[in-house]
């Protein structure tokens, strides 16, 4: 790998030598493991690595519950009855990987408001932000699908709703929704479908996990300062990193443990408590429940899907100038993605040289703003579409959009950035002081 | 079929939005359960009267169609003598294909369905009557009070007020704690309607009590499994946790000078 330089591995014995000469695979490893991590990266750089454990966990769980699961309209919610009473731990199998899924969003959100706020997004790193969106999308994809699978009442009805949401696009959208669903409402096939790509999807994830941690490793990690490793000479990017193997491994590994004990807590004594009770009702295509909310991960982008109502002006306008083309609804599904793709061009919208918000005084404030907005969307999204929550949900996706699209670029031409570090090193001894004792761990 | 699909479509976006217009959610009363909280646990007795009330009254028309006759002696629930469970089965009778016919349920099969088809199953009620999204607003009294769906179930139970009214040809009961207020099925349970052998008291609201935590049990068989599984887990991930911060302190100690500033 480029990038910073370090020491290499070398074969040292004939056997190490043969298999080097053959498949670098060894050398590959040892690379990826000791590759020089700024020093001073703090307790927001953990969530990489509780993302690739979720990964594991759902993958794991996952491929254990299908040996128990039958994806039959008839059968599906019986199935997850014996996986629950039936089958041996099939109830902690199952709660782990429902609250697994839970796990999985808090991580990624933690770990993509890090990457907004020390703008880790920022040039080199673009690409590795974008395939970071692409698993995001894949992830919502995922989960989405496999809430369906117990065939409970909001599995049918909210995959009914989100199924609908293709239905909203102009000239093909009936005919999309029909091809996705396999036929003309969620049923059999829907269903059959949902857990082929439930199934496949997380190794595509597990794909573009690797292609984000190359993009990274090619890169170098961004820190709290955002200022570059010197990368002068071995010696002078030594004062700024450390090997990941074993400083970070074991700080992440402790953040782990902190973590799984809360995670272990809730799976064990309020494992519903995320979970919708309507989805402990058999699917019901006779039976709307009164109310239809998707899981909280989804929330926030749920809330932007409704905000845009045909009373807004914004959507009167888009309407008159296409003709009818772009009604409400059809506008409400494109702010929804739109909200994602909006977040993907950050790299391209925002104009500041500066790195780290820790060095931009203005930035700091409308970032606080934007994390405010992320939970208050959250919170309108499982509220009645009705005032003044509807007023709430605009304002707060207006400023979402706001954020991305005006005051990114705008921060970056009027706001005067504070003094950075000229080192990582500096920054780092500041805050812990320079080591007296230089001699490494015995 | 196109006008269908776009009917649907716009219907199931509809109700997407419109999803919280139905409302008037009921009043639950908070039960003290002993199942409740991290080290709360099934009362092995409770779970057998609340059996004897579920088949005495509620079987008449209700179903347990998930639940497995035989779990009945599963340790961390009713705990009854294998022998007891089989003479028990007995007293339903199942459809068996290969027969064709029906015969005497075996502790192998699961409690018959809904007798009636507008009376639910009552396997998950327990669970499907609770949670953080709850229709019932309970998400942070469930927090705080650890109110669910057995609270929910015996608020229900004792909730009636004695007031009736027809409605298209149908009878409704007015009941505190259902959302809208009036219900359908008659109030089932009344003070000393079921004796129990032990001579617990059998009032409406120790008799609702009883039948809701059955009904908890029936709706999560493995709580009592779960929760152990749980605090083990705990315990063990706390002290890794404290491992790895003392191995973590340790490693990095060297490599972080003495705080002078």
């Amino acid at each position: 790998m480029s990038g910073i330089p370090h020491d290499h591995y070398e074969p040292k014995s004939n056997g190490e030598k043969w298999l080097h000469s053959r498949l670098p695979i060894v050398g590959l490893l040892y690379d990826t493991l000791m590759i020089p991590t700024p020093k001073n990266l703090n307790w927001m750089w953990i969530w990489g690595i509780v993302l690739t454990f979720c990964l594991a966990l759902q993958i794991v769980t996952g491929i254990v519950l299908v040996m128990h699961y039958t994806p039959h309209v008839d059968m599906a919610f019986a199935s997850v009855e014996h996986i629950m009473r039936n089958v041996n731990g099939g109830y902690m199998l199952r709660y782990l990987h429902a609250n697994g899924a839970s796990l999985f969003f808090i991580a990624v959100y933690a770990h993509i408001f890090r990457g907004l706020y020390y703008g880790s997004y920022k040039a080199p790193r673009e690409i590795t932000w974008i395939i970071g969106m692409l698993i995001y999308l894949m992830m919502m994809g995922t989960a989405f699908m496999g809430y369906v699978l117990p065939w409970g009442q909001m599995s049918f009805w909210g995959a009914t709703v989100i199924t609908g949401l293709f239905g909203a696009i102009p000239f093909i959208g009936e005919a999309l929704q029909t091809w996705l669903l396999g036929g003309p409402a969620v049923d059999n096939a829907t269903l059959n479908r949902f857990f082929s790509l439930h199934y496949l999807l997380p190794f595509v994830i597990a794909g573009l996990v690797i292609v984000h941690i190359w993009a990274f490793h090619t890169t170098g990690n961004n820190n709290p300062t955002g200022v570059e490793v010197r990368r002068g000479s071995k010696e002078d990017a030594k004062k700024d990193t450390l090997p990941f193997w074993p400083y970070f491994v074991i700080k992440d590994l402790f953040a782990l443990a902190v973590i799984m004990t809360v995670f272990f807590a809730i799976v064990g004594f309020m494992p519903n408590y995320l979970g919708h009770p309507d989805n402990y009702i058999e699917a019901n295509a006779l039976a709307t429940p009164a109310h239809i909310v998707p899981e909280w991960y989804f929330l926030p982008f749920y809330a932007i899907l409704r905000a845009f109502t045909s009373e807004v002006w914004v959507v009167q306008i888009a309407s008159f100038v296409t003709g009818g083309i772009i009604d409400a609804k059809f506008f409400g599904v494109l702010a929804m993605f739109g909200a994602i793709a909006v977040m993907a061009l950050a790299p391209w919208l925002d104009t500041s040289s500066v790195r780290s918000g820790r060095y931009r005084p203005m930035f700091k404030w409308w970032f606080a703003l934007l994390v405010v907005d992320f939970f208050a969307l959250m919170w309108l999204g499982a509220m009645p579409a009705e005032e003044p929550y509807a007023s709430f949900s605009l304002i707060a996706a207006a400023y979402w959009f706001g954020y991305f699209l005006v005051i990114l670029p705008l921060l970056g031409v009027i706001e005067k950035p504070l003094a950075q570090p000229a080192t990582i090193e500096e920054d780092f001894d500041a805050h812990y002081g320079k080591s007296a004792d230089a001699t490494p761990a015995e | 079929m196109f006008r269908t699909l776009a009917l649907s479509a716009v219907a199931a976006f509809g109700l997407a939005t419109a999803s919280f217009a139905a409302g008037g959610a009921g009043h639950i009363e908070d039960f003290d359960f002993p199942f409740e909280g991290p080290f709360g646990a099934f009362d092995q007795n409770q779970l057998q009267r609340g059996l004897q009330i579920y088949t005495e009254v509620c079987s008449a028309c209700h179903g347990l169609k998930f639940v497995p006759i035989r779990t009945l002696s599963d340790e961390g629930g009713p705990h009854l003598p294998e022998d007891q469970v089989r003479a028990y089965a007995a007293n339903y009778e199942v459809f068996d294909a290969e027969l064709d016919d029906f015969r005497p349920a075996t502790e192998k099969d699961s409690f018959p369905a809904s007798a009636l088809s507008n009376a639910p199953d009552l396997s998950l009620m327990a669970k499907a009557r609770a949670g953080f999204h709850g229709p019932y607003g309970l998400g942070i009294n469930q927090f705080v009070k650890g109110i669910g769906g057995p609270e929910y179930i015996a608020s229900l139970l004792t909730g009636y007020t004695g007031k009736e009214k027809e409605e298209a040809g149908a009878v409704l009961y007015e009941n505190t704690a259902f959302p809208g207020g009036w219900i359908s099925m008659a109030p089932p349970l009344s003070d000393e309607q079921v004796e129990f052998a032990d001579g617990h008291s059998n009032d409406l609201h120790h008799m609702a009590e009883d039948v809701s935590a059955f009904l908890m049990w029936t709706a999560e068989p493995k709580l009592m499994a779960r929760k152990q599984a749980g605090f083990a887990g705990v315990v063990f991930l706390a002290l890794l946790s404290v491992l790895l911060y003392l191995t973590n302190k340790r490693l990095w100690a060297p490599v972080k000078g003495k705080k002078s500033a």
